[in-house]
């Protein structure tokens, strides 16, 4: 334990709004459960247990960061809910049905590169609809509206390369929200962006999320940003995947930045980076395989410490 | 007259300097050429005789070797006979750069004086004909194969093995076959060329598929595409300006089996105009025959590479170019 946390409340610790507004949320339907998923890679290299027995429940409308180090399975994961990739062994229930593929009913943004180049923004936001057999008239209608919903109606016509990293990014989620799914999942998707467009972009996402009827899974590896943005915190452990602790956030709602220094945030943060920064003992075996030999390029009188 | 410069100064600073190496890249070989035809000193390892004086069988406008007309002017002055003149020459078959120019004006612009031959213009127009033709019976079949052997990966194991055999072996020899089987006239000749173009881009826009965007198709999936839908919704749109760009190299290619599809069976088209002029001895033609089969690929390829900025506004990598 460092110095000042010795000051900070527990992170379980929570104030009454805090409590009742868990206690509503476990009144609401589940919309995703996940049960004792595994999943093992088989590569020429070997056998990987990418994840391991995780088992949560997210209720409607309800935040969930999802946070690990590098290779914990945190992808795989989100995969897996997308339909994209198949799970080993246990089930993924969306509305307590299995998952057994991509479908509309979960809308997926991606950490970059995702948006249809060939197609102009608010085409873009149209694939969704058209792919579901809507007519263009109607599947045009809808994406303005959630292009106006993510302020880019000015960029209707416009290519996404003529685009910001965080436009790019609200287009995405425009377009994933167009299909009106149940869960919007997110792997990362502010990852490549500089630390201001990062922040414009997390209270955006608040906004939209107090504004409608949707659930959200995001993935991250920014302590900030998880504590931020979520309800609850799943903190996965690597080698295999595994859920190590579900931590309900007790910082109270609306989130501002000014939040970041309060106590509960602090104590929060604290007991994250307890969890994924232990003693320097649990060096994966693959960082330890990566041991730069440095070599002097320069003069050594060259100093420039 | 003051468009051009006016055109210059419309470019930025970069633009200039391209289009300047661009123009000193043709400028560099016509230089070489022209001081090897024009400045006497250089090579001219031949003497046009200008007078025959007293050697019979001189003519005047012959091309003889250079010894042999010293020692014929050496013989002459021994005799005490007219000494032969003559000015230093190249070999026949290297024409200067302004005889080739006026050969190419004449061979298009001109009607033809021998009538055994066809013009210039109908030979070329026949050989593109078979170009056409060969490519684009290559590409109905290679384009989709490329496509779907780059998109699902049983296709691409089932036909690429094959493909990688059959594209080494070379494509005139089947033109004794392609003759037993398609006649003397133009079905060997695009038979061809549809082998030489075929399997190698079968092979290379199966790679240009391959290299597309895995995380596009994903996020094509989440939004409810299906499977049979994501080939001409989201694979076929995002291969298309480098499938474009494949198109253009392998027309290219099509262009360079041209000559040896074209000797097969009743020899045709530009080919058939340059030999027979090499055949008369008129090299200026045979030169003027060779720099238009250049001319029409390189301005064609100009103007597709033009093309693609309209066709494909979204495509960044024209930006580099
Ligand atoms: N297709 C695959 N084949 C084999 N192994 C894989 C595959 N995909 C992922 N893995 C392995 O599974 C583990 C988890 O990978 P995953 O991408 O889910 O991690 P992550 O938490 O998303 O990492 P990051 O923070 O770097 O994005 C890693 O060890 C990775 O090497
Ligand atoms: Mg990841």
């Amino acid at each position: 334990m460092n110095a000042n946390s010795a000051h900070l409340p527990s992170y379980l610790e929570q104030s009454e709004a805090v409590q009742a507004r868990f206690a509503s949320i476990r009144e609401r339907d589940v919309v995703l459960e996940v049960r004792n998923l595994n999943k093992r890679f088989r590569s020429t290299h070997g056998e990987v247990d990418a994840l391991r027995d995780i088992n949560f429940s997210i209720h409607r409308r309800e935040f969930i960061c999802v946070i690990g180090s590098s290779g914990c399975g945190k992808s795989t994961l989100i995969r897996i809910l997308a339909g994209l990739e198949q799970q080993s062994s246990g089930e993924a229930l969306l509305d307590g049905k299995p998952i057994t593929g991509p479908g509309q009913d979960r809308g997926m943004v991606f950490q970059g590169y995702s948006l249809f180049p060939w197609l102009t923004v608010k085409k873009n936001v149209m694939f969704g609809p058209l792919a579901n057999g809507q007519s263009t008239s109607h599947a045009e209608r809808e994406a303005l509206l959630w292009l106006e919903l993510v302020g880019l109606e000015k960029f209707a016509d416009a290519y996404p390369h003529q685009l910001s990293g965080g436009m790019r990014q609200r287009v995405a989620i425009a377009r994933a929200l167009v299909n009106q799914p149940r869960i919007l999942l997110m792997d990362e998707p502010f990852g490549a962006l500089d630390a201001q467009t990062r922040a414009k972009m997390q209270s955006h996402l608040l906004d939209i999320w107090r504004n409608i009827d949707i659930t959200v899974l995001f993935i991250t590896h920014d302590l900030d940003e998880a504590i931020y943005l979520a309800d609850r915190i799943l903190v996965l452990k690597p080698h295999p995947g595994e859920v190590q602790e579900i931590i309900e956030v007790p910082v109270p709602r609306p989130r501002s930045a000014a939040q970041f220094t309060s106590p509960e945030f602090l104590a929060t943060k604290a007991r994250l980076e307890q969890l994924i920064h232990p003693a320097p003992v649990a060096e994966s075996e693959n960082e330890q395989a990566v041991k730069p030999h440095m070599i002097r390029f320069t003069n050594v009188a060259d100093n420039v410490e | 007259m003051s468009t051009f410069p006016k055109l210059l100064r419309g470019m930025d600073a970069s633009t200039r300097k391209r289009l300047a190496f661009g123009i000193g890249s043709f400028l560099l070989p016509l230089l070489i050429w022209s001081l090897v035809s024009y400045a006497p000193f250089i090579w001219h390892p031949k003497v046009m005789v200008t007078e025959s004086g007293g050697v019979d069988y001189f003519q005047i406008g012959m091309l003889v070797d250079k010894e042999m007309f010293a020692t014929e002017v050496e013989n002459m002055r021994q005799a005490q006979q007219a000494l032969p003149a003559g000015t230093p020459a190249n070999p026949i078959y290297l024409p200067a750069p302004h005889e080739v120019a006026q050969a190419l004006y004449r061979g298009l612009f001109e009607p033809l004086q021998q009538t055994d031959t066809l013009s210039m213009p109908a030979s070329l127009w026949h050989s593109i004909q078979i170009i056409f033709w060969g490519f684009l019976i290559s590409s109905l079949i290679g384009v989709p194969l490329g496509v779907l052997a780059g998109t699902y990966v049983p296709v691409g194991r089932l036909a690429e093995p094959f493909i990688e055999f059959f594209r080494y072996l070379p494509a005139p020899a089947f033109g004794a076959l392609a003759v037993a089987i398609l006649g003397i006239y133009d079905g060997p000749k695009i038979a061809i060329i549809v082998i030489g173009t075929l399997f190698q881009q079968v092979l290379i826009v199966a790679n240009t598929t391959r290299k597309l965007e895995p995380t596009l198709i994903e996020a094509a999936r989440t939004l409810g595409t299906r499977r049979l839908q994501l080939l001409s919704r989201v694979v076929v749109p995002g291969i298309l300006p480098d499938l474009y760009r494949d198109q253009r190299i392998l027309l290219g290619w099509a262009w360079t089996y041209l000559i040896v599809a074209e000797l097969i069976g009743t020899s045709s088209g530009i080919t058939w105009y340059i030999t027979q002029q090499a055949r008369y001895q008129h090299f200026d033609n045979v030169y003027a025959g060779i720099m238009v089969i250049g001319l029409i690929g390189f301005v064609s390829d100009l103007l597709l590479a033009r093309l693609s900025k309209t066709l494909f506004p979204w495509d960044r990598s024209q930006e580099r170019r």
